[in-house]
């Protein structure tokens, strides 16, 4: 293994396959920032593996010039587990979909994030199923029209970071396709947590849901539409920076920016991730992007390891000859 | 001891079969695994069949609530639990009414009477007492004994409520037979201190409970002319220990990560008759064994793909349910082509079915239950201490073709357990597992084919091998994704080719008797036992038929098709509406006699002995 810190470029991580997303998929984008970001975070190219799913967006793997499995739907979070379990000192991230990772998959995403299982989680929120042409996702807003909706959607949606929060995930992020910037500065902070990190990345897919984030993310009203969760900033947003979010005891108020609460996603105001999250995103509050949640708990896999040498340490390092003769034992002849 | 005892006759049995029956609250699963180890402490041959309810504690005294456990201990080579017992220890009512008609005509009959009250009867769905019937004397060594109250009497004075008393009556009971088969209850006296530890009191109780039956035995008026011994089985010599199947399997799997150099990772959720093999795996962290008890199935099979990509000996556990819900990702292991072993400890289905009954329905569902071409190597263990070989073979397998492979047992070779003959370290032969290294980065391709048609093992970590796998059709080579026409067709076969050729590396098969002939038995599994029985026993009558039992049922020897072509007849007893059967016409074209038994219970040496000489009349 490597003892100096690599140098890479972000073309270190392409691979030699064609991308086929789409022109204008919003995967490109995620896609670029990841191969940016693996680049300059100093970690031997040979430890990343990338595991996905079924989907447009789990096509990722094949794109990076990394160690990958491109596994079956709604189970990369189980696939990354067993990797990142048997071999800790590997970077596992996952890539997935709204339907892939929190429809068949949604179990194994929340046994991930209570485990605390060191892997880093990115979730292309797109609203939609991409690659079966259009059918409505658990994240799909209620009387949506779509193929297998023609009349409406009548399901609620999860809301992602909500869901995270509730299974107990350590970091919880949220961020968006079009803001390369900020989704950069969200996966290095994803990386450097210690345990379960899940990113929801806002994704627009212009063939089958375009525009279905526009209300959030269009730069004409982005600035005050969305309010970013940075640790240790204040909550300030609008085109000027004067506005702020402010907690009561009984809810969320907007102020101008001086009397704004300060980000602490792992102390007080992090509490308040719960509420700012359920908040209607065409309401009154702009959208909180950002990291909501940042906190430590024991990760799973170095406990699990952990257990293996001291259970080595007091036992003794098992060998052939104890495993057949531990035990009662009697002789014949 | 009395001077008595001493002058008493001791008769010498060959082969006792026991049953011991009663609620499932009863304690009759450790009582019969007491005299199990005592017996295989000195020295018996062994077999045993735990049969119980899948209720944990169903209600007390009622039908469906019974709970039995046949033993077979021998002074000699002995494959099965015996048909019929010899002896019968009953618990109350219910326990008597369903297992009565299987005890031999003069057989011992330890009946407890302090659980035929009135209320017990009703439960039990008697109209009179069953035991005031004149007959039982007649027929059987009757031995009605009132357990509660003696056991009540021998606890009072260890300091025990009244009913952590009574609940020692299965040691009475045990103290009983350790008496009257002259055996000493020092392995249990052992195990009790051992385990009641820090209660000297319930300690207390349950050892003056197990003295008390050898007293209470001595004193009865059936045994003052003579008492029973099994000597010592002339097994091979070497060293020995009791083993469960399930337990056999754990360490075979170990042993394989101990032989092959490879980390043993194991990714499951528990399901009947297989946790037991967690549970042993989740024991052996001094072996560097990684246990992952996932949400799910499908999580347990896709962790452990996860893990063998990484490099790990990667396996996952379960039963005939939990098999159903793995197999997408079955398929996912064909194509990445990476190293698994899927034990499937088969019981009664479909569905839920019956999860403590033992089946062999999942034979078919194992070769070809899966969504596409994707062909599974598939092996089946034959007894209990055969799982530790199987468990090895099915290891071995996988990691040396890249391949899933499924490993069969079955509920009754899961729970069974039998002395084990530990082979000697030197006799167990290591296949260590290399990989590719940064050396054969130059040109390296993922999915290139060696002539069996094996892919390299290639680990995350390993700079300038970085790959991708996954489920998509790959281009033969390169790896790239591919939907090629003609790739598809060349690697479908590639695949095909590689499990099939597995047969290639097979020993000989061995037929056991006559080379041809008018009869050969044909099994796989947990048949084994019961088909040696019956046909050593013929061909000591001197009847013209002979034994071939499959370790491989997928791909099939390819000497099969020779052996069967010299038998007159071949008779197939399977637990299953005749898979291997079908499997044999399909393949050999060569119709056979299907013997088929779904009852939950294993044959008996009697059933295959009658079929056999339907042939041979
Ligand atoms: C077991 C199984 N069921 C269904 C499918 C079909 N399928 C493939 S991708 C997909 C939905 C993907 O949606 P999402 O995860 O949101 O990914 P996107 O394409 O939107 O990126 C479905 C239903 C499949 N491949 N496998
Ligand atoms: S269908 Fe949508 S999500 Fe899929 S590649 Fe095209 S634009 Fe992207
Ligand atoms: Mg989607």
């Amino acid at each position: 293994m490597t003892t100096e810190t690599p140098t890479y470029k972000k073309k270190d991580f392409s691979s030699d396959q064609d991308v086929r997303w789409c022109p204008g998929c919003g995967d490109y984008a995620i896609l670029n920032s990841v191969q940016q970001v693996f680049a300059g975070l100093g970690v031997p190219k040979e430890n990343f593996v990338c595991v996905s799913g079924i989907g447009c967006s789990s096509r990722f793997p094949y794109y990076m010039d990394t160690y990958g499995f491109h596994g079956i739907h709604g189970r990369a979070a189980a696939i990354a587990s067993g990797v990142k379990s048997a071999r800790p000192e590997l970077d596992v991230w996952v890539f997935t979909g709204d339907g892939d990772g929190l429809s068949i998959g949604g179990n194994h995403t929340i046994h991930a994030m209570r485990r605390n299982i060191g892997i880093k989680t990115v979730l292309f929120n797109n609203r939609i199923y991409g690659l079966t042409k259009g059918q409505y996702s658990p994240t799909s807003e209620r009387g949506k029209k779509t193929i297998s909706s023609p009349y409406g959607s009548l399901d609620a949606p999860f809301n992602p970071i909500a869901l995270a929060l509730g299974s107990g995930a350590t970091f919880v992020a949220r961020t968006i396709d079009t803001q390369p910037k900020h989704m950069k500065m969200v996966l290095e902070a994803a990386h450097a947590h210690k345990g379960y990190a899940f990113v929801e990345v806002i994704q627009n897919c212009v063939i089958f849901n375009h525009n279905a984030f526009t209300h959030i993310t269009d730069k004409e009203v982005r600035d005050d539409r969305q309010v970013d969760l940075w640790p240790g900033k204040k909550l300030v947003f609008g085109k000027d920076g004067d506005m702020g979010i402010k907690f009561t005891p009984s809810d969320i108020e907007i102020v101008s920016a001086d009397e704004a609460d300060v980000w602490q996603a792992d102390g007080e105001t992090g509490a308040n991730a719960y509420r700012l999250c359920h908040k209607d995103e065409r309401g009154e509050i702009p959208v909180p992007i950002g990291i909501f949640r940042n906190v430590e708990r024991p990760v799973l896999d170095e406990d699990i390891h952990a257990q293996l040498s001291a259970q080595i340490e007091a036992q003794g390092e098992g060998t052939l000859e104890s495993l057949l003769n531990d035990g009662d034992t009697w002789v014949v002849g | 001891m009395s001077e008595q005892t001493q002058e008493r006759k001791l008769e010498s049995l060959e082969d006792v079969v026991i049953r011991f029956v009663g609620d499932s609250g009863d304690g009759m699963q450790l009582t019969g695994k007491q005299f199990t180890d005592t017996s295989a402490m000195l020295g018996n041959d062994l077999a045993t069949f735990p049969d119980y309810p899948s209720e944990i504690r169903a209600p007390t005294g009622t039908l469906y609530g019974v709970s039995g456990f046949q033993l077979r201990f021998a002074s000699r080579d002995i494959h099965s639990p015996g048909d019929l017992p010899d002896v019968m220890v009953a618990m109350n009512a219910a326990a008597f009414k369903m297992n009565i008609a299987d005890l031999k005509k003069g057989g011992i009959l330890i009946v407890n009477i302090g659980n035929f009250t009135e209320k017990d009867l009703a439960k039990a769905e008697y109209d009179s007492n069953p035991l005031d019937d004149p007959n039982l004397h007649e027929e059987y060594v009757f031995v009605p004994v009132d357990l509660n109250q003696l056991t009540l009497d021998a606890t009072a004075e260890s300091g025990v409520s009244k009913k952590d008393g009574l609940r020692c009556k299965n040691l009475l009971a045990l103290g009983m037979l350790y008496w009257i088969f002259s055996r000493s209850a020092e392995t249990t006296e052992k195990w009790l201190n051992k385990k009641f530890a820090k209660k000297p009191e319930v300690l207390a109780a349950n050892l003056a409970a197990l003295k008390a039956g050898s007293i209470v035995a001595e004193n009865l008026e059936v045994f003052q002319a003579g008492r029973y011994e099994v000597s010592k089985a002339t097994l091979p010599s070497g060293t020995y220990r009791n083993i469960m199947g399930n337990a056999a399997t754990a360490m075979g799997l170990v042993a394989a990560s101990h032989l092959s150099g490879k980390k043993l990772y194991l990714g499951s959720y528990p399901i009947t008759p297989a946790t037991d093999i967690l549970h042993a795996l989740a024991k052996y962290k001094n072996h560097d064994v990684v246990t992952f008890q996932a949400e799910d199935e499908i999580a347990g099979i896709c962790t452990a793909i996860g893990a063998s990509f990484a490099g790990m000996m990667a396996v996952t556990t379960t039963s005939g349910p939990g098999l159903a819900l793995k197999v997408e990702a079955m398929g996912l292991a064909v194509m990445a082509e990476l190293p698994l072993v899927i034990v499937n400890v088969q019981r009664g289905g479909p569905s839920t079915g019956m999860p403590t009954k033992t089946e062999q329905s999942d034979l078919m569902f194992a070769i070809f239950g899966r969504n596409g071409e994707a062909p599974i190597p598939v092996i089946a263990a034959q007894s209990p201490s055969d799982c530790f070989h199987a468990a090895i073979e099915a290891s071995r397998m996988a990691m040396t073709y890249m391949t899933p492979v499924i490993l069969l047992t079955d509920g009754y070779l899961g729970n069974g357990a039998e002395p084990f003959l530990v082979p000697d370290v030197s006799e167990l032969e290591p296949f260590p597992i290399t990989h590719p290294t940064s050396a054969d980065a130059e040109g390296f391709q993922a999915y290139y084919h060696d002539e069996r048609g094996v892919r390299p093992w290639a680990l995350p970590g390993t700079p300038g091998l970085e790959h991708r796998v996954g489920g998509l059709e790959k281009l033969d080579g390169s790896g790239v994704v591919s939907g090629d026409a003609d790739n598809h067709q060349h690697m479908v076969l590639l695949r095909e080719k590689k499990v099939m050729g597995i047969a290639d590396s097979y020993a000989p098969l061995k037929v056991h008797g006559g080379d041809s002939g008018k009869v050969l038995v044909l099994g796989w599994g947990s048949t084994y036992g019961a088909i040696h029985g019956a046909v050593g026993r013929l061909q000591r009558e001197g009847k013209d038929v002979s034994q071939l039992h499959l370790r491989n049922v997928w791909p099939l020897p390819k000497d099969l098709g020779d052996v069967i072509d010299r038998f007159d007849t071949v008779i197939i007893p399977e637990m299953n509406r005749g898979h291997l059967s079908r499997l044999i016409r399909m393949e050999f074209l060569k119709d056979v006699d299907s013997f088929s038994k779904v009852t939950g219970k294993p044959f008996t040496v009697s059933e295959i002995m009658a079929r056999v000489e339907g042939h041979l009349a």
